[in-house]
This record gives structure tokens, C-alpha cells and sequence, in this order.
């Protein structure tokens, strides 16, 4: 584990960020949700000697991150596909189908939810409310929430991230 | 038309940038407030106005600014719920997306009458382009001189960070959101104290939801005693009702407080597709106990959907038709509460997920006699006796689907299938 987290390392651009993080709260601990999230830029997913970093980066005991990093569910903590695909399936996006397109995408990219797909491209998840209930079926591909989604218009945004 | 505060001018070219904001009076009310009121008649008009909050609870958010101590040896802080998570809830993001100078012209009006000088905005993690657009109004402030060591060149410093949260639907909970911002797992506080009196970082602490900062300016521009006229008795104001699920024209839509949910879902969100009736709405959020058709003429205010033993909650109405099997949808919204229960009590982490098996093996048709009964009897032992209100919330539903639609939950157990032919969501995609 060691040997692994000699190579572990925040790009510039990621250790000013944090530096700025760290002056806009009296403790270092309340940027460490700003920190796994910049870990998980930099480095895809959070493995154990990822959070060790951030815990030596923040001065926390490592189990004070892995606390935080297993509690919420926007922190990866296997590896993902290049793009992530969130198909929300609560209430309001339920009632406007999302369980048929959950399967639609499921068995089109052949994974269930939760799996990434052979190549490494997509991993596919069924998420709780994205606050879009006004556009459902809402998916969100990566950072973007994509409107009333259809199977149609599901065929083409995955075309895109092909 | 009834007059409109918060979205009035949401449709001015470049309204979430800080010229066009300006464009329309933006920043009038902070700088009259800092010209010619102090920080006490600020946090007196408020509280005069009765501005409830918009978060869920409809607490009074002057009678909150008023729990602060005056003076205190520790800085004192501005937590903002952008959490927005309750599902059927899409408002607050309206606001951040296209009026983002309005919530930071509240925040600072807030701040100068309680005498903070660090504002939090907790936005949750999903909502990237809302905290990208908040954050560049952040930044525009801070470059013209609205945020910072001087606001508009006052002796008044006051600093606003956007903060990310990463998931998790307790940390709408004030507490549960004091502890994330802390850099902790979002596990609710047992009240008392409160954060009042020891909030974030063990300092005091006002927590608010957007929608309820966005009006102070307007408030403070144009008076409490305008803002009285507006809305329902005791529930002042207008409010961003969300309305999504089967009707016609889903949308957010700025309504005095105390219009009926008749108008809301049949005039303003254009009511059922052809063909459909209705047979429930949730009506804010899906925390809230479900109303049946025939009490759909209640005023959506705080008390008037309190006394008919649901909430105004989030503003969030999620419309039901006919075709929606109600055991289905249900287990669906045990599911979530199971999900999310960040299971410190044992009565809520067991109870959400034993009642959500319960009602799953109903809605198969594995469910064996007396189960509906021990579905109720299960949310009715964990609803009040944990930290926080999620059990109550996960109780809610449960509680009122089996009691307003007890046939349907009976004839799945005794026919051992849904007795709705369509099972199916009536109309997949949109």
C-alpha cells in the first residue's frame, strides 16, 4: 500500500484549489468534501490510498475520510467507466416510465445498474431524486442533466459518448 | 394575474449575471437597508412580514434571525439549504439558475441584521450548473466590491462560500447539514441545543432555504405590511409551488400562499391528460401525506394542509392518476426512506427497510394476511422516537397511502396480484 501511495499525487492545479478551499473555513476537516471531490477528478475513484492521501493532505486520520467517502453516494469508491449515466427513478420520474428506461439502458449496454460496461466506456446507475421532476424521466451523463428522456433520445445521447 | 416577487423578471436577458440583475433594481434593497436602516429594523420587518420558510418546516425565519444571541464571543454563521433533495422538490434551483443575485442580496441583507460575516451556501452535489452559475455571481460580487472587506463600502465584511454536498438526502436537515459541512457524515444532531446556539463549527448558526432568503430583498424594498396583503392568513407571501407527476404542463409556479391545489394542478399546471382522473396528490413533497381527490380544495398553505394532517412541506405537488397502482408507488417511496436513512437510530435504519420489504412483498403478491395491518403498526413504531423527523417522514406516506387506499393494499394480498389491469406507469417517457 505503501508503494502505491508514493505515486499519489494532486496536480497543481488540484493542490491550489485545495489551498483555496482551505482558507474559506476554520478547519482543515470542512474542506474534506471538497477534497474527495477533487480526488475523484484527479484520480477517478477513491481507493484506500487515495483517501490516505487526502487525510495526510487535510492532517485527518484516514478513518475520518473513509467515514465521509463511504457515507455519500457521489464518491466512486470502485472504479467507473469514462462516463458515468444516472437514471433517476424516483417518485415523480417513476410515474413517466424511468423503471422501463432503466431496463431499456440496462440491456442495451448489457450491465446492470451499478456495473460498467466491458470497454470501460459507461457505468450505468439507478440514482434517488435529481430535482428535475418537472422534466422527467431525467438522466444525468456525467456533470449534465439531460430533459424528459425517452428510449429514442437515450439511444442518442449514448451514440455520443461512443 | 396574481402579482409575482421571485419570478418576476426571470425572463430579463442576462438576469442571473449581475448587470442584468442590476438592470431591474437588484441590490436596491441592500443598499437602502445599509443607507438608511440598521441591522435591528431589517431583522424587525422581516419578522414583522412572518416570512415562513419555504424549506419544508414554515418556521418564521425572523423569529429564527431572533434566537441569536445579539453578542458572542464566536463568530457567527449563515448556513443556506440548497440542498434541495425532497423528491418532487425543483424550485430552489430555479432561483439559483436564473436569479442567483437575488439569494446573495438576501443572504447579505440576513447577515448584516443578525451580524454574521460568513454565509454557506450548501447546494447539493448533483446540481453542477446551478453551483457554477452561483459561483460566478459569487465572483462577480466579490470583483465589484457587494461581497468582501467592505460591502458596497460599508464598514461591513462579509464572505459567501458555495459549498458542494455529495449525496445524501439527510443533509437537508439542518443538522445533518451542519455536520457535512463540518466535513462529517450527514448525521443529525439531537435538538437541543440548537443551531441557534451551537451550530456550525459550535458556533450560532441561522439556517435558511433559498427560496425563503430570495424574499427579504423584496421584503425590505417594498415593506412587511405589502408583503401581509399578499397570500393567506398566517402564511404570508407568494411561493414556488413544483408541480410534476401526470398532468398536462409541469412546472414551477408562483402562486400566493393559500391557493387551493384544485387551482394549482387544474389552472396553472393544466391539469390530467385527456382520458385520466385524478386519484391522489402529494402535496409537498413526498414526505407529505397523500390528499384524495375530494380534498383537493384545500388551501396549500402550512396550516391549512396541516390541519387535513399532511404539509406544505417543499411546495413540491406530485399528481397521482388513475392508472398509478398505489401499492407499487408506495414501495417505491419506502424504498427511498430506506435508502436514505443514515442509520444512527436503530428504530429508522430497521423500520424503513423492514417496511419497504413488506410493501414489496405486497405489491408482488407474496403478502400474507394481516400484513397490511403490520405495515401501518410497523411506520406507527418508528414515527417519533428518533433524532431527527426522517422516520416521521418515511411514516407519513405510509401511514396515509394504507388508510386512503386500503382496498387496493387488501385485494393485492387477497387476489395475490394488482388488481389495476395496467400496472405499468400510464405513459413511459414524457
Amino acid at each position: 500500500m505503501s508503494g502505491e501511495s508514493n505515486e499519489i499525487r494532486f496536480s497543481q492545479k488540484a493542490k491550489d484549489r485545495l489551498a483555496w478551499y482551505l482558507t474559506r473555513y476554520p478547519t482543515r476537516q470542512a474542506a474534506l468534501l471538497p477534497a474527495l471531490r477533487l480526488a475523484q477528478e484527479e484520480f477517478g475513484h477513491l481507493t484506500h490510498p487515495v483517501m490516505d492521501y487526502v487525510a495526510g493532505q487535510l492532517e485527518l486520520p484516514p478513518v475520518t475520510v473513509y467515514e465521509a467517502a463511504t457515507f455519500y453516494t457521489m464518491y466512486h469508491k470502485k472504479p467507473v467507466g469514462e462516463h458515468c449515466v444516472y437514471v433517476c427513478t424516483n417518485v415523480t420520474c417513476f410515474l413517466k416510465g424511468a423503471d422501463q428506461l432503466l431496463e431499456y439502458l440496462s440491456g442495451k449496454l448489457g450491465i446492470r445498474p451499478g456495473q460498467a460496461t466491458a470497454d470501460g466506456k459507461i457505468t450505468l446507475f439507478s440514482v434517488e431524486c435529481l430535482g428535475n421532476c418537472d422534466k422527467a424521466p431525467t438522466v444525468q451523463i456525467d456533470d449534465d442533466y439531460h430533459d424528459c428522456v425517452t428510449t429514442e433520445s437515450a439511444d442518442r445521447l449514448l451514440e455520443k459518448l461512443r | 394575474m396574481p402579482e409575482l416577487i421571485l419570478t418576476k423578471d426571470l425572463d430579463v436577458p442576462d438576469y442571473h449575471r449581475l448587470a442584468g440583475y442590476r438592470s431591474r433594481g437588484g441590490y436596491g434593497a441592500l443598499k437602502k437597508a445599509l443607507d438608511e436602516m440598521t441591522p435591528a429594523t431589517v431583522g424587525a420587518e422581516v419578522k414583522k412580514a412572518s416570512l415562513r420558510g419555504r424549506g419544508g418546516a414554515g418556521f418564521p425565519a425572523g423569529t429564527k434571525w431572533g434566537f441569536i444571541p445579539a453578542q458572542t464571543e464566536k463568530p457567527k454563521y449563515l448556513c443556506v439549504n440548497a440542498d434541495e433533495g425532497e423528491p418532487g422538490t425543483f424550485k430552489d434551483k430555479v432561483i439559483m439558475e436564473r436569479a442567483p443575485h437575488m439569494l446573495i442580496e438576501g443572504i447579505i441583507l440576513s447577515c448584516w441584521a443578525v451580524g454574521i460575516h460568513h454565509a454557506y451556501i450548501y447546494i447539493r452535489g448533483e446540481f453542477v450548473k446551478a453551483r457554477k452559475i452561483l459561483q460566478a455571481a459569487v465572483d462577480e460580487c466579490y470583483a465589484e466590491g457587494i461581497l468582501g472587506p467592505k460591502v458596497m463600502g460599508k464598514e461591513f465584511c462579509l464572505d459567501v462560500t458555495v459549498h458542494a454536498g455529495a449525496g445524501a438526502y439527510i443533509c437537508g436537515e439542518e443538522t445533518g447539514l451542519i455536520e457535512s459541512l463540518e466535513g462529517k457524515p450527514g448525521k443529525p444532531r439531537i435538538k437541543p441545543p440548537f443551531p441557534a446556539l451551537v451550530g456550525l463549527f459550535g458556533c450560532s448558526t441561522v439556517v435558511n432555504n433559498v427560496e425563503t432568503l430570495a424574499f427579504v430583498p423584496h421584503i425590505i424594498e417594498r415593506g412587511a405590511d405589502w408583503f401581509l396583503k399578499i397570500g393567506s392568513e398566517r402564511n404570508p407571501g407568494t411561493r414556488l409551488f413544483g408541480v410534476s407527476g401526470c398532468v398536462v404542463k409541469p412546472g414551477v409556479f408562483e402562486l400566493p400562499m393559500g391557493t387551493t391545489l384544485r387551482e394549482i394542478i387544474y389552472t396553472h399546471a393544466g391539469g390530467l391528460p385527456e382520458g385520466r382522473t385524478l386519484k391522489g396528490v402529494i402535496p409537498g413533497g413526498v414526505s407529505a401525506p397523500i390528499l384524495t381527490p375530494d380534498e383537493i380544495d384545500t388551501k396549500a398553505d402550512f396550516d391549512s394542509l396541516a390541519a387535513k394532517k399532511s404539509m406544505a412541506g417543499s411546495g413540491g405537488l406530485i399528481v397521482i392518476d388513475d392508472s398509478v397502482c398505489m401499492v407499487r408507488l408506495l414501495a417505491r417511496i419506502a424504498r427511498f426512506f430506506a435508502h436514505e436513512s443514515c442509520g444512527q437510530c436503530t428504530p429508522c435504519r430497521e423500520g424503513t427497510d423492514w417496511a419497504f420489504k413488506v410493501v414489496s412483498r405486497i405489491e408482488r403478491g407474496e403478502g400474507q394476511p394481516g400484513d397490511v395491518d403490520k405495515l401501518a403498526s410497523i411506520a406507527t413504531s418508528f414515527a417519533g422516537i428518533t433524532i431527527c423527523v426522517l422516520a416521521d417522514a418515511a411514516a407519513g406516506p405510509i401511514l396515509s397511502f394504507v388508510q386512503k387506499y386500503r382496498e387496493e393494499f387488501d385485494l393485492h394480498v387477497t387476489e395475490k396480484r394488482c388488481p389495476l389491469e395496467n400496472k405499468a406507469p400510464s405513459r413511459p417517457g414524457p
